[in-house]
């Protein structure tokens, strides 16, 4: 399995200088380094000296990819691309364009989010899956027609309409939480509620479908049928067979979710002020921030391929005919 | 109270999860027995938690602690995370409403007053003005040839730094905290884990620091290069000390972030501190303006110590450097900076003495203001500032009474005020029975429609340029856009210079005669068809060109949003009010700036809020020394105006004191711009403030940013109404909490009967097999 982890994070490589060349490309055809100092420096009483001189300050007086007055391999060395994605291979960060320190930022914006999304991953996983065993148990009855009705109804309700719905119902109208904001430790549990409730709710529909449609997939199996003929009653068909072998496809699309958890979910923290890092890739493109937009992208970039490795990890976990070579 | 209530609600939760680890015994029960038992402990927590609000002090919804509402807590918000608290490079308003409650420039605007008057903040009296001539000789202030103004600023004595740790000497009488070790700085996270704290007075040689500071380039202050006009020496020293900066940093192979500069070892030629209380700063020629700038945060002193102290690496790794954590002398000290969370200050400790002012109230403003005159500020002792970026929460968190004081979004508008048939403006019912208080008023900025003086088309100073501006001017009608897009939130504009500032005129005398009539009291804008004679007499009759094609006028904007699509329409349906097509040329901001400052855009809309209260700051914007295309792209007359009789009035006016004299030139450069109208004058925006009846000394002062010192908070009342507006609705959980037990039985009983029924089945197959 080693050598497996090791050819995929040798693969990984390839994959994120090509992310990075596409990010410094796309930045930087839609923003010049004079707009990102004129963002940082205020459009007052901008001059070209000031400009000039906040370029040099962060390095942004060098070509971008190919730096014509250089020597020999300095004019591919010395330049913006390679010296920036170099300290994004070592996981130095550096400073946002505003000189905050992105490693410290992030580390500090992580924890809030994981504070929202853990909760609601988890809780969501449990409840959807719990919810489409509840459903297979009645399949074909009139609950069953009845839960997919409301399923297809919730998913066909924008989420923005949840938050604010729910903002308004369980803060203005019946008062039992706060309206937004967030605090450490346990005094911020009630910030958590209603954000964890909403993210629940608002992907119960999508949730409950897809793991009604892997366990009736299970359901009409052969070896469901075996089980069923020795006697065992549906509970424990459902929780010993159906849901040990429907696990399978739910991990392919839960464990490769996992790490990205860390990056926050956008709309969520905006409108319950969760000092997450929801919106920090966003505010930082707002503010055409370089420094951060490039360091966020590569790191959602590490964190979906680490997603994809544990996914195939995971498969020998749960099914032993998977091995990794 | 609330711990003692926690306990009955805890006993019963260890029953409940009791009966669930013992949940297959319990199966051996009759169902509803079964029900009933499980359910028993869950109807006391409800009950124990509909006792518990019902006596709880303060509502489940409150985003705060008991201990915060209950003291004396300002609660405030902010919707764009401050980027520099660096008072040599912030300049931008989110930054100033923090920033200033921390740092004392020499002097600050009179909180009531109007006019806007500035008052000393640190300094004995106002600065003393010498005047010089180019030999070095004193003149008096009427000679025709000023060399030099010289300003010798005296400071009150005992004035301390907030608490800190750079100011922690040793008993050798080293810094303490000036060298960290990597131990050192492993226990430390934020300025709360130094275990010690010491101030120093304030001196002199800080005022002077902070001007060395701002001219050192690799710090990046925005207002350095017009400074280096004006203060003698500036741009010198800034060349030696940037240089020797520079030098230092390569040689150390260092970053200016982690590298301590000393400053102190050079000086500027203009600038002199003379004792531990006296300074003086030389400008070229005469600058009035300039006190107005001794006001802003760019001239508060900044002590070396601090600046030493925060170069340290370990500090800067984690965020701790002089751009997130002021140390000043002001009435607070930033205590929590987390610009995506929330920025908290607290009383400054060694706050020096000042008091609240006995006089200077407003004409119309209410007598209440001076309830505590004389009074030492500041009131609040800690301000909370919590990042809103959607007005929906923000607003309902005002309902709610967590905020203290709101804007009103358009969102919130209709609920907030109703607008009479007059354009007057008052507070819903709702708003007036919740007792909300509302303050509305001019701001001293303009939003304005630009020409392009140098395009062929729209520019230009011939008879028939100026008339088809003109009769643009009168087409655009902007009282319809206040109406239509502002909720009536503005005041058209006859001219650059706002209400409130030297050189405005209200009513008649201030009339744009180009495009408004006087009738009936009050200004009348001219007929469409007095826009279409013009246009006429410009060429153009029926908006065509000579050869009969359609005139057609391009409009360069940043507004791309859907949002703006009817705002865009509107412009489209004033033009073709006169037969005129008018092109948008929509693109991003930096595009949008770009084109304008290459000149390269035919009409544009821009704005311009004010530095100082002065009308130099706004008809400066049109002098022709400022127009782009003059300035190789760094001036800030968009417009490009250049009229050699308005230049010559302006750099006239610009050094007079204000007086009738002043004003008599200001009429007259006014005539002249709205003769020639480079821009379709626009409007100046209205700013609504709505705050509770509990926050008190609320007055707007928009060019003061210090004004936090002066509010006051009756927390009794502020908590009962929290409370009052806050009481839990018990009634929607007792029906879900019931709804969901009441599942179960029916859901259990559904399931036997599937069961029974399959077990039925498979017999009938069986027996059949077996037949």
């Amino acid at each position: 399995m080693f050598a497996y982890i090791m050819r995929r994070v040798l693969f990984a490589l390839p994959i994120l200088i090509g992310v990075n060349f596409i990010t410094f490309a796309l930045f930087f055809m839609v923003n010049t380094p004079e707009d990102m100092a004129r963002a940082q420096l205020g459009a007052k009483q901008t001059t070209p000296e000031m400009i000039q001189s906040w370029k040099v300050d962060h390095g942004y007086d060098k070509p971008l990819f190919f730096n014509a007055d250089a020597p020999g391999l300095a004019k591919v060395q010395d330049t913006l691309f390679v010296q920036e994605s170099m300290k994004l291979f070592v996981f130095d960060f550096g400073q946002s364009d505003s000189g905050r320190q992105i490693t410290a930022d992030v580390y500090e914006r992580m924890w809030p989010s994981l504070a929202i999304a853990l909760p609601t991953f988890v809780i969501g996983l449990v409840t959807n899956i719990a919810l489409a065993l509840l459903i297979v148990l009645f399949r074909g009855s009139a609950l069953d027609t009845a839960t997919m009705m409301v399923a297809v109804a919730i998913m066909s309700i924008s989420g923005l309409f949840y938050i604010i719905a729910g903002q308004v119902l369980f803060s203005k109208v019946w008062h039992w939480v706060p309206i937004s904001g967030y605090t450490e430790g346990w005094e911020g549990f009630k910030f958590l509620i209603l954000p964890i409730f909403i993210g629940v709710f608002s992907g119960i529909g999508a949730g409950m479908r897809w793991y009604r449609s892997i366990f009736l997939e299970e359901m009409n199996k052969d070896y469901i049928r075996t089980a069923r003929a020795k006697g065992l009653s549906d509970l424990k068909v459902l929780f010993g067979h159906v849901l040990q072998n429907g696990m399978l496809p739910i991990l392919t699309g839960v464990v490769v979710v996992i790490p990205t958890l860390f990056m926050g979910s956008l709309i969520m923290e905006s409108f319950f002020g969760i000092p997450g890092l929801g919106s920090y890739t966003l505010d930082a493109i707002n503010a055409q921030d370089f420094g951060i937009v490039k360091a966020m992208v590569f790191l959602g970039s590490v964190l979906y391929i680490i997603g994809l490795i544990l996914t195939d990890i995971s498969y020998t976990l749960f099914d032993p005919r998977v091995k990794l070579a | 109270m609330r711990v003692y209530l926690c306990l009955p609600i805890l006993l019963s939760s260890f029953s409940v999860c009791k009966r669930i680890v013992n949940l297959p015994l319990l199966f051996k029960k009759p169902f509803l027995n079964q029900v009933t038992d499980l359910c028993r402990p869950w109807y006391r927590i409800l009950a124990m938690v509909v006792y518990a609000s019902s006596c709880s002090a303060s509502a489940w919804n409150t985003p705060y602690s008991a201990d915060q509402t209950r003291s004396q807590t300002l609660f405030s918000s902010f919707s764009e995370s401050p980027k520099h608290l660096d008072p040599v490079v912030s300049y931008n308003s989110n930054e100033w409403a923090i920033l200033s409650q921390v740092y004392e420039p020499p002097l600050q605007y009179h909180y009531l007053k109007r006019p806007y008057t500035l008052e000393p903040l640190t300094l004995a009296k106002m600065p003393e003005t010498t005047y010089f001539d180019a030999k070095g000789k004193i003149v008096a202030e009427a000679y025709p040839k000023i060399a030099f103004t010289e300003y010798l600023f005296t400071l009150k004595p005992g004035i301390q730094f907030q608490p800190h740790p750079a100011f922690v000497k040793d008993q050798l009488g080293q810094f303490k905290y000036h060298h960290l070790d990597s131990e050192a700085l492993s226990k430390i996270e934020t300025l709360r884990d130094f275990k010690q704290k010491d101030t120093r007075e304030l001196i002199a040689a800080d005022y002077v620091y902070a001007l060395k500071r701002m001219a050192l380039r690799q710090n990046h202050s925005p207002i350095f290069d017009s400074m280096a006009r004006y203060i003698e020496g500036l741009t010198l020293f800034s060349e030696t000390v940037s240089n020797a900066y520079q030098i230092e940093l390569s040689v150390n192979d260092k970053t200016t972030k982690t590298h301590f500069f000393n400053l102190n070892k050079f000086d500027i030629s203009g600038v002199q501190v003379i004792d531990k209380y006296h300074y003086k700063i030389k400008i070229k020629g005469v600058y009035p303006q300039f006190l107005y700038w001794l006001s802003m945060n760019f001239f508060a002193p900044i002590p070396w110590e601090a600046e030493a102290f925060y170069k340290q690496p370990g500090l800067v790794e984690k965020n701790l450097t002089l751009d997130t954590s002021p140390v000043g002398t002001g009435p607070y000290q930033l205590v929590e900076n987390n610009p995506n969370k929330r920025m908290r200050l607290l009383a400054n400790p060694n706050y020096h003495l000042e008091t609240y002012p006995v006089d200077g109230l407003a004409e119309g403003a209410d007598s209440a203001l001076l309830n505590d005159a004389g009074k030492r500020l500041p009131f609040i002792k800690e301000v909370v500032y919590s990042l809103e970026k959607e007005s929906v929460p923000l607003w309902n968190k005002f309902l709610q009474g967590y905020y203290d004081a709101s804007g009103v979004s358009s969102d919130s508008f209709d609920q907030a005020v109703s607008v009479s048939n007059s354009g007057s403006m008052r507070l819903t019912p709702e708003m007036q029975k919740k007792g909300i208080q509302f303050l509305n008023m001019i701001q001293p900025s303009i939003l304005y429609f630009g020409f392009n003086m140098v395009d062929p088309v729209v520019g230009g100073y011939s008879k028939k340029q100026r008339k088809l501006r003109q009769a643009l001017s009168i087409a655009v009608n902007f009282e319809e856009y206040i109406s239509i897009f502002l909720n009536g939130r503005g005041v058209t504009a006859q001219s650059p210079i706002p209400p409130g500032i030297f050189g405005y005129q209200s009513g008649q005398a201030g009339r744009n005669s180009v495009v408004f009539d006087w009738r009936d009291d009050r200004l009348q804008r001219k007929s469409i068809e007095v826009a279409k004679q013009l246009l006429t007499e410009a060429g153009y009759p029926n908006g065509r060109m000579p050869d009969g094609s359609p005139l057609t006028l391009h409009y360069d904007t940043a507004a791309t949003g859907p949002d703006s699509q009817s705002m865009l329409n509107w412009y489209r349906k004033q033009f073709a009010k006169l037969g005129i097509e008018l092109v948008i040329r929509a693109t991003d901001y930096n595009r949008f700036q770009d084109k304008v400052r290459g000149a390269k855009v035919q009409m544009f809309s821009w704005g311009w809020n004010a530095d100082y209260p002065d009308p130099e700051n706004f008809l400066f914007l049109l002098y022709g020394g400022n127009a782009i295309i003059n300035t190789n792209g760094s001036g800030i007359n968009s417009a490009n105006y250049d009229n050699p009789k308005f230049n010559k009035l302006f750099l006239k006016m610009k050094t007079m004191k204000n007086g009738p004299k002043r004003l008599a030139i200001i009429e007259e450069m006014t005539l002249l711009l709205q003769k020639d109208a480079p821009w379709i004058w626009g409007y100046h925006p209205k700013s609504l403030a709505l705050y509770h009846h509990w926050l008190h000394n609320v007055w707007p002062n928009p060019l003061a940013n210090n004004t936090v010192k002066y509010r006051r908070i009756d927390a009794k009342e502020r908590i009962l109404k929290q409370t009052a507006w806050n009481q839990p609705v018990i009634w929607p959980m007792i029906i879900v909490f019931t709804i969901i037990i009441g599942s179960i039985y029916p859901l259990h009983l559904a399931y036997r009967r599937r069961q029974a029924a399959i077990i039925k089945i498979s017999a009938k197959n069986t027996q059949s097999e077996n037949t």
